[in-house]
């Protein structure tokens, strides 16, 4: 079929030409940030010979290296508390009818929607008024830090993680968690051996998700750190804004790395995910179609 | 609990003939949700509704003299206030920013998506691991490269210069706040264009052929119809962040570039007038809730 589909001629030339621009397009910039962090030369765009001194900057910087960990912290806590808040709400949303629920749904999707800018808007005048309560009320003198930004970001990592792992849950059928309960599995042990295992690649997934959403904000970060503590993104962000110098090549090359880490691994668990022995054990047990067979996997939600 | 009380699924099933074990049953899997869902319910409520009300309650009250909100006397200045040149002026430059970034990523994905969509299942899947890649990486980190490439004496200039075009400085013009939305966001509109693409059978395209339409007919009438929850998808995707985009203005706009995102975070850091930046934050998640239900209702969600 697909033989004679296939564009002739020029338009295949053209097209085929087309998306090598699109690559080099998407790729060229990363790769001469990379080269050029490894310039001997303090102009950015000019190559003055090879030279590791900017990443050795960058470990003497005792700012930056604070600012590393605090971005460290804030995005493991931040996945941690999200991955079991989101995965309870995504199991509570796909596998029980309560009420209240469609009002959850919809209160967990706005995170996912709203404009970075308003939630940031939202976290500063949250924070000013609960830390003015703080204050009037306990005496207790608050100041945004660590703990603020983190509440912020797990705020919005609840969301795209209940997500995930619902796409999850809802290509995934009952009956094994049916057939658990029926052989007087005990709920806790239905899911710890039955459910949590075929949801754990959507988990993963999610807490990748989470990992590096938190790593990669920076205005509702902005909005909600302190004078005490920034994170990395917020951190170099103020250093852009002052100008462009060879250290802050050295640390995105540096950012782009964990990047990169990070998708190698959702890669793998999409992978791991699309294990064919769970999948044909499942379609084989389960007698009815499931509701939603459209697979969800290798395209990011 | 008993153990055989705890056991609604399959007991309750085969007794589900008895209205009230069905009932108690119903009941306690209410409860079981109900229970699943409230920390994230409470933790939602708290940190995400309470802040929300209060950017709602700010975004009515008045500015007064020391830089201050003050809360009591709601009023409706801050709304007006959108009517006013500047910030009339930073609403539609934004928006049309936000539509002609829209318009080149859909440009330039369809094709792209097409090819990808037409490859065999190895190299497709090979070329969208590729389009992943920038879509993971470090989105501060995108556009700093940018702004090194286009920046003074960057490998654009030199470029161009070498090429005997002339000294051009794109950095701090509006077209290099487009290309770094552009460069940002084209992810999002290939990702749904080609899960788009990719189900339509592509025999339909054959015989469209085959009653001699020609190639550009085929892609109005046969390929651009079938693939519409894409495009709108799509441009949906890239729209809405491109709108209230903040960090790719502030790195390779100018001063004349102001948007409503970098606009609204003046307004809190350094003019000092919360209610006018509280309502402009309020207009803007609008214009997103609007964007997003037209999002579900195209079917965008089943992408």
């Amino acid at each position: 079929m697909s033989s004679t589909v296939q564009p002739r001629g020029t338009t295949k030339i053209a097209l085929a030409a087309h998306s090598w621009l699109v690559y080099l397009f998407f790729f060229a910039p990363i790769l001469v940030l990379i080269v050029f962090s490894f310039s001997d030369d303090n102009n950015v765009g000019r190559w003055g010979g090879f030279t590791l001194e900017w990443y050795q900057d960058f470990v003497e910087n005792t700012q930056l290296q604070n600012a590393v960990w605090v971005s460290i912290r804030v995005a493991v806590l931040s996945t941690v508390i999200s991955v079991v808040l989101g995965t309870l709400a995504a199991l509570a949303l796909e596998r029980f009818k309560f009420r209240g629920r469609k009002v959850f749904d919809a209160l967990l999707y706005l995170p996912i929607i709203i404009p970075d800018v308003t939630m940031a808007v939202m976290m500063l005048l949250f924070f000013s008024e609960f830390f003015d309560l703080l204050e009037t009320w306990f005496g207790l003198d608050w100041q945004k830090g660590l703990s603020s930004i983190t509440i912020s970001h797990i705020a919005f990592n609840i969301s795209f993680v209940s997500v995930v792992v619902r796409a999850r849950l809802a290509g995934m059928s009952e009956v094994l968690e049916e057939a658990a309960l029926d052989l007087y599995a005990s709920r806790w042990k239905t899911f710890r051996y039955v459910t949590f295992p075929q949801i754990l690649p959507g988990v993963a997934a999610g807490a990748l998700l989470a990992l590096t959403l938190s790593l990669d904000d920076v205005v509702i970060t902005q909005f909600s750190s302190g004078p005490g503590a920034t994170t990395l993104p917020v951190f170099v962000f103020g250093l852009i804004r002052r100008g462009v110098t060879p250290l802050i090549n050295a640390t995105s090359v540096l950012m782009l790395a964990a990047s990169v880490i990070l998708v190698a691994l959702s890669l793998a668990f999409q992978q791991f995910s699309g294990r064919p022995s769970l999948r044909t054990a499942r379609q084989a047990i389960s007698a009815k179609p499931t509701t939603n067979t459209q697979s969800k996997e290798g395209i990011p939600q | 609990m008993t153990v055989v009380a705890d056991r609604p699924n399959g007991l309750e099933k085969a007794d589900a003939a008895t209205p009230e074990f069905e009932k108690a049953a119903n009941r306690a899997a209410s409860r079981r949700g109900f229970l699943l869902s409230l920390p994230a319910y409470t933790y939602l409520v708290l940190f995400f509704a309470v802040p929300l009300g209060i950017v709602m309650i700010y975004s009515f009250a008045t500015r007064n003299r020391f830089g201050g909100t003050d809360l009591s006397g709601w009023n409706l200045d801050a709304y007006r206030k959108l009517g006013e040149p500047i910030v009339r002026d930073i609403l539609f430059r934004s928006l049309w920013l936000a539509a002609l970034t829209t318009l080149i990523c859909l440009v330039v994905a369809y094709p792209f998506a097409y090819f990808i969509a037409t490859r065999t299942p190895v190299i497709r899947n090979l070329m969208l691991v590729f389009v992943m890649i920038p879509f993971w990486t470090n989105f501060l980190v995108r556009n700093y490269a940018w702004r090194v490439l286009l920046g003074n004496d960057g490998l654009f200039t030199n470029i161009s210069e070498a090429l005997g075009l002339g000294e051009r400085e794109l950095l701090f013009t509006t077209s290099a706040v487009v290309i770094g939305l552009v460069y940002g966001f084209l992810p999002f509109m290939v990702l749904p264009l080609y899960a788009s693409i990719e189900r339509i059978d592509l025999s339909l395209i054959e015989a469209s052929r085959d009653l001699y339409a020609s190639g550009f007919q085929t892609l109005r009438r046969v390929l651009l119809p079938l693939s519409m929850p894409g495009v709108i998808a799509g441009s949906i995707l890239v729209f809405v962040p491109s709108l209230g985009a903040y960090v790719t203005p502030e790195i390779l706009g100018g001063a004349k570039t102001t948007l409503l995102g970098s606009y609204i975070v003046t307004q809190f850091l350094t003019a000092r007038n919360w209610p006018v930046g509280a309502s402009l934050s309020f207009v803007l998640m609008t214009i997103m809730l609007i964007a997003t239900l037209v999002y579900f209702r195209t079917g965008g969600r089943n992408l």
